[in-house]
C-alpha cells in the first residue's frame, strides 16, 4: 500500500488503504486457519494412534535370549541379559563413550534391556538378535549397513552412528509383562 | 482511488521487475485481472465464474488430501472411507467438503449456464467460449460420476452398473464396450481402480479447459446484462478493484451457504443407501443418481417406446446424450441477433418455461416412472410428465430457438451500456478511462 501511495505523491493513508489491509488480513488469516484441517489430516489418525502401545509378555524369554517385538511399526529389541553382560555394561567407563550414558540410565531392571532396534545412523536394523548373527566387537549389536558396533547396553562404541540405541518409554505392568509406549 | 487501479507491472520491486522481464507473469496478471475492462453493468449472476473457479480449487484441494487416505480396492474402499470419517483428523470435514462441494459446484455451474442462456452469452463472438463451457460441464459430469463410485456403497455400485450398462445399447459393439469399460464381466475391482485413476485425472483436464475458457473470455470480453458491446471506456470498469470486490462479496455469501450445509446438513444431498457397502447380489429398491443428474436420468427413462429400428433402450441413451450435445450447437440454433432476454419479450417467457421444464424433469427423475404423481389420480404417472418434459426440452432448442429468432419483435437496444446507467455516455469515470488507454 504505502509504496503505491508514495508513487502518487505521498498521499496520506486513506480509508481505502485500511479496507484493503483489513480485507487482505481477514482473507489471509481465514485461509491460514482453513488450511489447518488439511495439514492436520496428514498427521497420524486415531486408528494409527490406537496402535501406539504394545504389551509384551517376558515370561518365555530365557537368560541370554533376545526377542524382537513390533512397536509403532518399528522393531524393539528385548534382551534378557546374562549376569556377565550386565557386569560389563555397568563397569564400562562412561567418559570414553561417544554418547555417554550409564547402564542404569538405560534400564529399569538390569536383567531386561529394551531398546528400539533401529540404528541411530541411517535407520538400518542392527544384527545380533539371533545366535547366528554377528554381535559386533562389544557383544551387543552390529549394524551391517555402515558398521556401527553397539555394546550390551545398546550404546554406540564404534562406527558412524551418533547416538546409543534409543530406549523407548516402557513400564512393568507386573514382573513379566511390560507395556511399551 | 486511482492510485490503486493504475499500478502496473512497472510498480513492483526489483525482484518483480527481474522476473517480469524474463517471464511477464505480473504484466499478464495486471492486464487480465487488474485493468481488464469489464462491462460496468454486471449483476450478481456474473459472480458465478469466480465462484466456479473457487469450487474447482476446493474440489482439487480436498480431493488430493482425501486420496492420501483412500484405498481403491473393493474390499477396502468402503472401510477406508469410514476410516476417513471416524479416525483421520478432520477427515469428516474433508469428505463432507468434497461431497457437498460437488453439489455446490453443480448448483453454480447450472446457474452459470442458465445465465448464459438468458443473456445470450453464447452468441457471436462467444461461440467457442460457450463450447468450452459445455466441454467443462461434460467433464464435470464424468468426474462426478467416477467420484461417486469410489466410496463403494450400494448406490455407488449400482449407479456404476446402470450407467456403464447404457453403452450396451450401442448396436453390435455395445456389449464389448461395456466389458472393456468394466475390465471384467461386472463392475468390480478393475472398474473401481480405473474410476479412481480417471477421477484423479479429470479435474486437471477440467482445469486445463477452464484456462482455455478464460482465455477465450478475455479475447471476446465479457457479455453483460444488456447484451450489447461496450463502446468505449465509459462503458467499462477495471476488473480490479470493482469486480474483485463484487466477486469477493458474492463468494463470501456462497461460502457461507456452503459452510452451512457442510457443517449442519452434510448428508442432506446424500443417499442413505450409500452408507451400505456395495453388494453385487442385492440391488437397492430404487436406484437414483445424485440430484444434479436427475433431469438427464428422467430423459433417459422417458423414451420407453421403439422408434423405427431404434429400440427404447438405445432411444433413451440417444435422448440423454442428445440433451447434452444439443447445448454445443445452441449458438447456431438461436437465430436471434439480440443477445439479452431483456430485449426479447417472448424469449424471456420461453426461457422461464425451459427452466421450469428442467426442474420438472429433475422432479420426474427422482421418482419411479410408474408411480402416480398425485394420489388418487390414476391417469397421471411420472412417465407421462417425463414424456412432456423431454419433448419440450428438445422443442425448446430445436424449434423455439430457431423460429423465435425469426418472428420475435425485439425491444430497441440502448445505444450504450452507460446510457441507461449514467443517462448518457459523457461522464466517463476517471477510474475506467485510464486503464483503457493502456489496453
Amino acid at each position: 500500500m504505502t509504496d503505491h501511495a508514495g508513487e502518487s505523491g505521498g498521499q496520506p493513508e486513506s480509508r481505502r488503504d485500511f479496507l484493503y489491509l483489513t480485507t487482505g488480513l481477514f482473507a489471509g488469516v481465514g485461509t491460514a486457519l482453513a488450511l489447518w484441517p488439511f495439514i492436520h489430516s496428514m498427521n497420524p489418525s486415531a486408528d494409527v494412534l490406537a496402535l501406539s502401545t504394545t504389551e509384551v509378555d517376558l515370561s518365555p524369554i530365557e537368560v541370554g535370549q533376545s526377542i524382537t517385538v513390533i512397536w509403532q511399526q518399528k522393531p524393539v529389541f528385548v534382551r534378557r541379559r546374562t549376569a556377565e553382560e550386565i557386569k560389563i555394561a555397568e563397569q564400562t567407563p562412561v567418559a570414553d563413550l561417544p554418547d555417554p550414558q550409564t547402564d542404569a540410565e538405560r534400564v529399569i531392571k538390569p536383567e531386561w534391556l529394551i531398546v528400539v532396534g533401529v540404528c541411530t545412523h541411517l535407520g538400518c536394523i542392527p544384527l545380533g538378535q539371533r545366535p547366528t548373527e554377528p554381535r559386533g566387537d562389544w557383544n551387543g549389536w552390529f549394524c551391517p549397513c555402515h558398521g556401527s558396533h553397539y555394546d550390551t547396553s545398546g550404546r554406540i562404541r564404534k562406527g558412524p552412528a551418533p547416538e546409543n540405541l534409543w530406549v523407548p518409554k516402557y513400564e512393568f505392568l507386573d514382573d513379566t509383562l511390560i507395556k511399551i509406549g | 482511488m486511482s492510485t490503486h487501479t493504475q499500478h502496473s507491472s512497472s510498480s513492483g520491486g526489483g525482484l518483480v521487475k527481474w522476473i517480469d522481464s524474463r517471464l511477464p507473469i505480473f504484466t499478464y496478471l495486471q492486464k487480465e485481472y487488474g485493468e481488464f475492462p469489464a462491462p460496468r453493468n454486471f449483476n450478481y449472476w456474473w459472480n458465478f465464474g469466480a465462484i466456479l473457479s473457487f469450487m474447482l480449487v476446493i474440489m482439487i484441494f480436498s480431493g488430493i488430501f482425501l486420496a492420501m487416505q483412500y484405498t481403491p480396492h473393493v474390499s477396502l474402499a468402503f472401510d477406508s472411507v469410514e476410516r476417513i470419517m471416524r479416525d483421520v483428523n478432520y477427515g469428516w470435514l474433508l469428505r463432507y467438503m468434497h461431497a457437498n462441494g460437488a453439489t455446490f459446484f453443480f448448483i453454480a455451474v447450472y446457474i452459470h449456464l442458465f445465465r448464459g442462456l438468458y443473456y445470450g452469452s453464447y452468441k457471436n463472438p462467444r461461440e467457442l467460449l460457450w463450447i468450452f463451457g459445455v466441454v467443462i460441464l461434460v467433464l464435470m459430469m464424468a468426474s462426478a460420476f467416477t467420484g461417486y463410485v469410489l466410496p463403494w456403497g450400494q448406490m455407488s455400485f449400482w449407479g456404476a452398473t446402470v450407467i456403464t450398462n447404457l453403452f450396451s445399447a450401442i448396436p453390435l459393439v455395445g456389449d464389448a464396450i461395456v466389458t472393456w469399460l468394466w475390465g471384467g464381466f461386472a463392475v468390480d475391482n478393475p472398474t473401481l481402480n480405473r474410476f479412481f485413476s480417471l477421477h484423479f485425472l479429470l479435474p486437471f483436464v477440467i482445469l486445463a479447459v477452464v484456462v482455455l475458457h478464460v482465455i477465450a473470455l478475455h479475447v471476446s470480453g465479457s457479455n453483460n446484462p444488456l447484451g450489447i458491446d461496450p463502446k468505449g471506456p465509459q462503458d467499462t470498469l477495471p476488473f480490479h478493484p470493482y469486480y474483485t470486490a463484487k466477486d469477493s462479496f458474492g463468494l463470501a455469501v456462497w461460502i457461507t451457504l456452503f459452510a452451512a450445509v457442510v457443517f449442519f446438513a452434510p448428508n442432506f444431498f446424500g443417499e442413505p443407501e450409500n452408507y451400505l457397502k456395495a453388494n453385487a447380489l442385492l440391488t437397492p429398491a430404487e436406484i437414483v443418481p445424485e440430484w444434479y443428474f436427475l433431469p438427464f436420468f428422467a430423459i433417459l427413462r422417458s423414451v420407453d417406446f421403439n422408434l423405427w429400428f431404434i429400440d427404447a433402450k438405445l432411444g433413451g441413451v440417444i435422448a440423454m446424450f442428445g440433451s447434452i450435445f444439443v447445448l454445443f450447437i445452441v449458438p447456431w440454433l438461436d437465430s436471434s441477433k439480440v443477445r439479452s432476454a431483456r430485449f426479447r419479450p417472448v424469449y424471456k417467457w420461453f426461457f422461464w418455461i425451459f427452466v421450469l421444464d428442467c426442474v420438472l424433469l429433475g422432479y420426474v427423475g427422482g421418482h419411479a416412472p410408474n408411480a402416480k404423481v398425485f394420489e388418487g389420480v390414476d391417469w397421471l404417472e411420472f412417465i407421462d410428465l417425463g414424456h412432456v418434459g423431454t419433448a419440450w426440452y428438445f422443442i425448446h432448442f430445436l424449434v423455439i430457438l430457431p423460429v423465435l429468432g425469426m418472428i420475435e419483435k425485439t425491444k430497441p437496444l440502448p445505444t450504450s451500456i452507460s446510457e441507461p446507467v449514467l443517462g448518457g455516455g459523457q461522464a466517463a469515470a476517471g477510474a475506467a478511462a485510464k486503464p483503457m488507454e493502456k489496453a
